[in-house]
């Protein structure tokens, strides 16, 4: 009989005590920040967009071998010695020309493992992250500025089965 | 609506009309104000309900819809539930599935009958209103069975039935809360109740004696149980069956549901306030200090008050299960208000 | 009947699909059905390399994903014999404690909206919002971190880290005594978890259950304590127990309670952690390449929702050739059936919040 009045009492009290927090909470300010009016801060480490300085990369492809996902794609070839020595903005000299170096959004991760191992810190993630399209084909970067001038050798390949 | 009759009489050769017309017209007046009453009345509580719970959790709520602090937020949410494609599920039960939104509002919407506002403010003055109101909440629970049978859906199933037994558990309890003071004023008119507490705070029914003041707490939260708002909102339980008995609704007749819970959560707190608080009397005597703010004015204000606690409750508390909710009910309530019953019985009979 | 709590429920936390044979309200039995979210983690492990398998690591418990970090880091570690230093061991552990403090905080906000309560959800992810900023400064991302490196750590914590984060331990410390007045002594809810979803040390002990399930049957085991990794020993903290304050031992409020007292013993961990920091460099015992010598090894470490387990198998080249997880939320799951008999349907939801599932974890 006894628990029966306690168990109304601390219903009733611990009722009172879980209004009076809300209460409170009525004349506290919001934490809401009200995007897209007001944008938030990121701080400098923060991990968004890729970005590739085009001029400084010497076409390793240290990136595209640590990405898990596979999603940065480079091809490169030998520039000719009769072309100028051109280098990178800390003096690295390159022996490569990249003409093809795309990242793939889509299938980026942000882990950020690429940006590691560049000799020239040319890839970096920016704080960029309002970039949406509308067609996913536009996802892919393509950074890559230079055209190849060396046709690829054929690979031969056996005759397809009759 | 007398005031209406009087002032529809003032109209030159209104005494030519038929006498059915000339008895129609007042009633369909006075429900298209009720109508359009219940209608902002619904918008304006799905606005103060967003904006109360967003600042009980540090956030704001509707800020951008017209401007100054989202005002026209369910303005806006009406429109789009009204151009929202018209779903029926295939194998429901099609005259019951259109009909149970209609029923629910109903019930809500005929206890604003007897709803008195003001001195000469109320539609219609029965003299059984407390009756009336009993009687027209037990209109919800059957729409409310239909919106569960009719969805074909398991989960609609569980609320509809769980619900039935929800409302009508708790009808007893309010009744004999609100039979305490009914006990005491001698009669059921709603105009009467109002007028028995003239006079000043102190003659308001829940100061006027231990039994009332409890009596009206009791009616508090049996009235929440009679809305299913937590924590009894079992039939709705968001987390639990997804939406209950509203599952498979959705556009207007989704908005009738919700429609008619607001105006039920009015409806419940405007009777609170009739029967315990003073309708439209005010705190200090009239003798005293003339009526400055007008009947109605004053009624919404206390009424809106206990519909901003029913607001707070909901936010701050848990949901209490099914059989502990009957446990509340049949084991706790319902001693409690027969005890009530008894104390002003005593005093009615001993203490003049 | 049977009634599904289909894959896309708002309170199973994630896909996961629960098979209910049900009388009316009563629930006979409950067979729960996962998959939905199996993204072979195990098999991307084997393609990648060691470091590349850092940022997988992160996605099956996305909730607190340092530990999970942390615990693969240890693992190719002990493999390979890797030393660190004090700076990366102290820091490793304060973002191991935030971590745990977050993963609770998660926990117990999405407790209560299955019991009913909106608000203690939103004002655990208040505070959790700070945890996650000043994880944001220091590696950059907010959820998915990648920072614990075989070897070291992705980062060093930025200047005025420390102060940052003992100023948000005073803030916060308090906060959780409004929680627990909001929720965890409230009537309503202590009605609604203290009896519900019993689960005896034994049979908790048999079914290979670890964690807050276990320590809230009673049972005082935190592998913290009793198998120490990364320096824990020279610590002071309480492993907490559940003793049954309102009900039997074992239920979901025990549970629940442990994982709130825990935040308690979190935040005096990260408290001792911050002034253990010595200067270093973070990076200094990172090998140049990941290639551990042939062999296996199983690491287990504590995460917050039980034990987790690393069992590697290196054939010494640069890829894995196995790597298994064993996942604290999966042996939970195994004794739902167990737990649920006889439970009604809103206890089945107490008793699936209780267990504190993250479907990630299940699936892999």
């Amino acid at each position: 009989m006894r628990t029966y009045f306690k168990d109304i009492f601390s219903g009733v009290a611990t009722t009172l005590i879980a209004m009076r927090i809300t209460f409170r909470h009525l004349f506290t300010p919001a934490v809401t920040v009200q995007y897209p009016t007001v944008k938030w801060n990121l701080p400098d480490r923060a991990r968004a967009r890729l970005f590739n300085k085009i001029e400084d990369c010497i076409g390793c492809g240290q990136c595209a071998r640590v990405c898990p996902t596979d999603c940065i794609d480079i091809e490169t070839e030998k520039r000719a010695k009769d072309e100028p020595e051109i280098f990178a903005s800390d003096g690295t000299p390159i022996k490569l020309r990249t003409y093809v170096f795309d990242i793939d959004m889509t299938k980026c991760c942000y882990c950020a493992l690429c940006t590691f191992p560049c000799p020239t810190y040319c890839l970096v993630m920016t704080k960029e992250y309002e970039y949406s399209v509308y067609d996913k084909k536009d996802h892919v970067y393509h950074f890559a500025v230079d055209k190849p001038l060396y046709p690829k050798p054929v690979k031969e390949h056996a005759a397809p089965k009759a | 609506m007398e005031s209406i009759r009087q002032l529809l009489a003032s109209i030159p050769n209104y005494g030519a009309l038929p006498e059915l017309l000339r008895d129609f017209i007042p009633m369909l007046v006075s429900c298209v104000i009720i109508l359009l009453y219940v209608a902002v009345l619904g918008m304006f509580l799905v606005w103060l309900e967003r904006k109360v719970s967003a600042h009980m959790q540090d956030r704001l709520g509707p800020m951008y819809v017209g401007g100054w602090h989202g005002w026209a937020q369910s303005l806006a949410d009406g429109i789009k539930l009204l151009l929202k494609e018209d779903i029926i599920p295939a194998a429901a039960d099609p005259l019951l599935f259109k009909l149970a939104p209609i029923m629910v509002f109903v019930g809500a919407f005929a206890a604003f009958v007897v709803l008195p506002f003001g001195m000469a403010s109320i539609v219609a003055d029965l003299n059984i209103g407390v009756l009336y109101l009993l009687a027209v909440a037990s209109l919800s629970v059957v729409g409310i069975i239909m919106g569960g049978w009719a969805s074909n859906n398991k989960y609609a199933l569980y609320g509809g039935m769980r619900s039935a037994a929800q409302i009508i558990s708790y009808e007893i309890p309010a009744a004999l809360a609100l039979m305490t003071v009914v006990v005491q004023v001698g009669s059921l008119s709603m105009q009467d109740i109002v007028t028995a507490q003239q006079g000043g705070l102190h003659k308001w029914f829940i100061f006027r004696n231990p039994f009332t003041f409890v009596a009206f707490f009791i009616y508090f939260v049996c009235s929440l149980a009679e809305v299913n708002r937590t924590p009894f909102d079992i039939p709705e339980a968001e987390s639990e069956l997804v939406a209950g008995y509203h599952t498979e609704y959705s556009g207007m007749r989704f908005a009738f549901f919700m429609l008619a819970e607001y105006a039920n959560m009015f409806v419940v707190a405007g009777i609170a306030t009739t029967v315990f608080l003073g309708g439209w009397t005010q705190i200090l005597p009239a003798a005293l200090v003339p009526q400055l703010v007008p009947g109605p004015i004053l009624f919404s204000l206390k009424t809106l008050f206990l519909v901003f606690v029913q607001i707070w409750l909901r936010w701050s508390l848990p949901r209490l299960r099914v059989d502990q909710l009957m446990y509340l009910c049949w084991k706790v309530m319902l001693p409690v208000s027969m005890v009530l019953i008894l104390g002003v019985g005593f005093l009615a009979v001993y203490w003049k | 009947m049977t009634l599904n709590m289909g894959p896309q429920h708002p309170s199973t936390h994630g896909v996961l699909r629960l098979e209910l044979q049900t009388d009316g309200e009563v629930v006979h039995s409950a067979r729960p059905h996962i998959g939905y979210l199996h993204r072979c983690f195990e098999k991307h492990a084997e393609n990648v390399d060691y470091p590349g398998v850092i940022p997988f690591t992160d996605r099956m418990d996305y909730v607190a994903s340092m530990n999970n970090n942390l615990g693969y880091a240890l693992a190719v570690e002990k493999l390979m014999g890797i030393q660190v230093n004090n700076r990366v061991r102290c820091i490793r552990i304060i973002m191991a404690e935030l971590n745990r403090i977050a993963s609770h905080l998660l926990a117990a906000g999405t407790y209560g909206i299955d019991m009913g309560s909106y608000t203690p959800f939103l004002h655990c992810f208040r505070d959790r919002e700070k945890i996650l900023d000043l994880f944001e400064e220091t590696c950059g991302a907010r959820l998915l971190y990648n920072y614990n490196w075989v070897g070291g750590l992705m980062y060093d914590i930025p200047p005025g880290f420390e102060k940052k984060v003992i100023d948000f331990l005073d803030y916060f410390e308090p906060l959780v005594d409004d929680l627990n007045r909001l929720l965890s002594y409230n009537y309503i809810f202590i009605k609604r978890t203290a009896n519900v979803g019993i689960l005896p040390p034994d049979v908790a002990i048999n079914y290979g259950i670890t964690g807050p399930n276990l320590r809230g049957s009673g049972v005082k085991f935190d592998v913290r304590k009793d198998e120490p990794y990364l320096g824990y020993e020279e610590f002071d903290f309480d492993v907490q127990v559940g003793v049954g304050e309102h009900g039997p031992v074992g239920s979901c409020y025990d549970r629940y309670i442990v994982r709130i007292k825990e935040v308690k013993e979190s935040c005096k961990l990260v408290r001792q952690a911050v002034a253990k920091i010595t200067p270093g460099d973070v990076q200094e015992s990172i090998p140049k390449r990941v290639k551990p010598p042939a062999g296996e090894i199983y690491m287990r470490t504590e995460c917050p929702r039980g034990e987790l387990g690393y069992y590697i198998v290196s054939d010494g080249s640069l890829k894995p050739y196995r790597v298994k997880v064993k996942s604290p939320c999966f042996t939970a799951m195994s004794a739902f059936h167990e737990i649920s008999r006889g439970a009604m349907i809103s206890d089945v939801i107490a008793i699936v919040g209780s267990l504190d599932i993250v479907l990630g974890e299940i699936d892999r």
